[in-house]
């Protein structure tokens, strides 16, 4: 049986995906749920999580792979919001903190993350996978042994060590989502967060068309011919980490803003797998991804994963939506990894 | 020269287990851990953890490197102790029966790992792992929402109040020190009896002699000749493909029943956390032992379990003892897993890189 070409275009695993989407919001329109609440979800979800999924779109151009190390610029963000947070600036100024520190230390651990990969050439998802678990491990002891002493961050009792969650209620919680949001039949829209995630694509896209993303994409495409061009693909492969990096580092604190507490401790750990599995359910491979897969992706994936839960809950007791998240999630990525790509 | 070279070489070697052993001494020294104390824990966990790490080996002799998919195993050994545990089998033979039971089951879930790995010719380790992954949320589905619904089945102690699905710990008394007490023998140290699982080591100890026999066969001839260079291998007329499939059966299979011994040793599955951390605490324990992507041996095996373990008991007592919080140990010792693995990571990719430059 051969699928018409416009279908066979858009990949049978997307077609599934889109059909389960689809199934789920029958569910929900068959039980009548209140469909407002749930695309409202959707989209702050996509706004929520998109930075983190564009994120992995250099290393995928830059000839990276899937970047599992995701984790390596989201600790690099997350120490930027515990500095700008225990020095208790609030609003804009407090996100904006937050982001320049993360973006500051991005760029030297990108830079340094990329020196690896290109000494583990042929590895990168593996060394990145567990470099990203172990830096987690790692800063948990830093988070708790860390000289922070803002009674706000640290537990309560013993007054040290920073807390699993820190709430960013009154400091700087959804200030983006809030910002310029409006009601558009009975949607809030949350403008501000959507704006940050579309603006950076923009910015992504057109960096990909500079000279500098131009090189970083042909040295992955054809490396022996950008040498013979005189472009070095151990220089661009660097240049794709740390742009990786910084945007994992500003990715999360749009994440955190939107989700209004700061994770530390063990929550980085698995948060490049639903990342991956967004681009590469928008069609992305291991080495070729547009911003056209990461906005597909993401909406397809969150969406799903923003309904799942109270869709099913109308039908099966018990939480099956983590379940399906799984299997979809990593049938995902191992599909991607199974395709022989060259 | 040759002599001094040579000395490096050998230093070089050993440097991580060194490393690791002075690590664990000095954790002993700052927590004051008693050699009673430690021994105690080592015989148990030893005799528990053993046969998992044993499972790598063979995979990396043939070139698959670290193979992250034993959870798979591990779950395969999980399903047939429910299986038991619902048919109320005890003993011996109930733990008999359990390994009877998981065999077939992981030889199908290797044979399918095996020919997912040959699709990832490359990227086994990272397919591997996210393949467990996958693994874990069919386990979920079968095991937290089909059991007792699609699968016709009624054990009130065992399904969720709601009536499918299994509970979050499953009782494994019956089963519990199967092994471990086949031959009974108990040393007192220090007033009190310690158990002794001679039987679980007599266990182990096939098992290396299985390892370190089959190696010598002409199947583990070509599993190790495929680990050199697996396109020599393969114009040399050695079945690469099919070999590659039959070095994940067996190291799957050896998970399952792996996990087995553990549980019996334990006493209570977790249903649904039991199987998740295996593969990283069997690989992080090989690693400690200075095998490395390509090559490992059974003593390794052996040496990795012992010593990684002991870090093990002893991080949490030495950050109590450092910082007074056994929380900072317990962060410690997972850093030390993550961060064992990644470096002998780096070094293998880095290795076959310089390889690749001089050849």
């Amino acid at each position: 049986m051969k699928l018409p070409a416009a279908l066979r275009e858009f990949g049978l695993p997307r077609l599934l995906i889109a059909a389960f989407l689809a199934a789920l919001f029958a569910v929900a329109v068959a039980t009548k749920m209140n469909l407002a609440i749930l695309v409202e979800d959707c989209i702050a979800r996509v706004a929520r999580n998109g930075i983190l999924v564009l994120a992995l779109l250099p290393a995928i151009q830059g000839g990276l792979g899937l970047n599992f190390g995701l984790p390596v610029g989201i600790i690099c963000g997350l120490i930027g919001c515990v500095v700008a947070l225990n020095s208790g600036i609030p609003g804009v100024a407090g996100v904006a903190t937050a982001m320049g520190i993360g973006v500051g230390l991005a760029v030297p651990v990108g830079a340094a993350y990329g020196w690896l990969l290109n000494r583990t050439r042929g590895q990168e998802m593996m060394v990145g996978t567990y470099l990203g678990f172990a830096l987690v491990s790692g800063m948990s002891i830093f988070w708790l042994l860390a000289p922070f002493h803002n009674p706000t961050l640290v537990w309560a009792i013993g007054g040290k060590g920073l807390r699993t969650t820190l709430s960013l209620g009154g400091i700087y919680d959804k200030i983006l989502d809030r910002w310029l949001a409006f009601d558009f039949g009975g949607v809030t829209i949350p403008t501000g967060a959507l704006l940050a995630f579309l603006g950076l694509c923009g910015v992504v896209w057109l960096f990909f068309r500079t000279r500098m993303g131009i090189t970083i994409a042909a040295a992955r495409s054809n490396p022996r011919f950008a040498m013979a061009a005189g472009i070095s693909d151990e220089r661009t492969r660097v240049q794709a980490a740390v742009l990786t990096t910084v945007l994992g580092a500003i990715g999360i604190v749009v994440y955190s803003q939107s989700f209004g507490f700061v994770q530390l401790y063990t929550a980085p750990l698995l948060m490049a797998f639903p990342a991956i599995a967004c681009i590469l359910i928008g069609g992305a491979t291991v080495s070729r991804a547009t911003i056209g897969n990461v906005l597909l992706g993401t909406i397809l994936f969150q969406s799903i994963l923003t309904t799942a839960l109270p869709v099913t809950s109308q039908v099966i007791e018990g939480d099956i939506s983590e379940t399906a998240r799984l299997i979809i999630q990593n049938g995902m990525i191992l599909y991607a990894l199974t395709r022989v790509s060259k | 020269m040759k002599a001094g070279l040579d000395l490096k070489a050998r230093l070089g070697h050993w440097s991580v287990p060194i490393l690791f052993a002075v690590l664990c001494l000095s954790g002993i020294l700052v927590a004051r851990i008693t050699p009673s104390f430690l021994l105690g824990e080592m015989l148990v966990r030893v005799s528990r953890n053993s046969l998992l790490v044993l499972a790598l080996v063979i995979p990396i002799l043939a070139g698959l490197g670290l193979n992250f998919g034993i959870v798979i195993g591990a779950m395969a050994g999980q399903a047939a102790a429910i299986v038991i545990v619902h048919l109320k089998l005890a003993g011996i033979v109930g733990f008999g029966a359990a390994w009877l039971i998981a065999t077939p089951l992981a030889i199908v879930l290797g044979v399918a790992t095996g020919l997912l790995f040959n699709k990832a010719k490359g990227r086994e380790m990272v397919t591997g792992l996210i393949a467990g992954f996958f693994s874990n949320g069919l386990y979920q589905l079968v095991f937290l929402f089909a059991l007792g619904s699609l699968i016709p089945f009624k054990d009130p102690d065992m399904l969720l109040p709601q009536g499918y699905g299994l509970r979050n710990t499953i009782d494994l008394t019956r089963i519990q020190y199967a092994v471990d007490d086949l031959i009974r023998f108990q040393i007192p140290v220090e007033g009190r009896m310690l158990r002794v699982p001679v039987a679980t080591y007599l266990v182990i100890a096939g098992f290396c002699l299985f390892t370190v026999m089959f190696l010598r066969t002409r199947l583990g001839q070509q599993l190790r000749a495929m680990g050199q260079d697996d396109h020599v291998a393969a114009i040399a007329g050695i079945p690469v493909e099919r070999n590659r499939v039959i070095a994940t059966v067996m190291s799957t299979v050896f998970a399952s029943w792996g996990q087995l011994l553990f549980l019996q040793n334990i006493g209570t599955l977790n249903t649904y956390n039991s199987h998740e951390q295996v593969g990283m605490f069997a690989i992080a324990a090989l690693l400690v032992s200075g095998a490395t992507v390509s090559r490992a041996t059974v003593a390794q095996a052996l040496l990795g379990t012992v010593l990684f373990h002991t870090l093990f008991v002893v991080s949490p007592l030495a950050g109590k003892a450092l910082a007074g919080d056994a929380q900072i140990g317990e962060y410690f010792r997972v850093f030390v897993a993550y961060a064992v693995i990644t470096v002998a990571l780096v070094l293998h990719a880095w290795q076959a890189k310089t390889r690749r430059a001089t050849a």
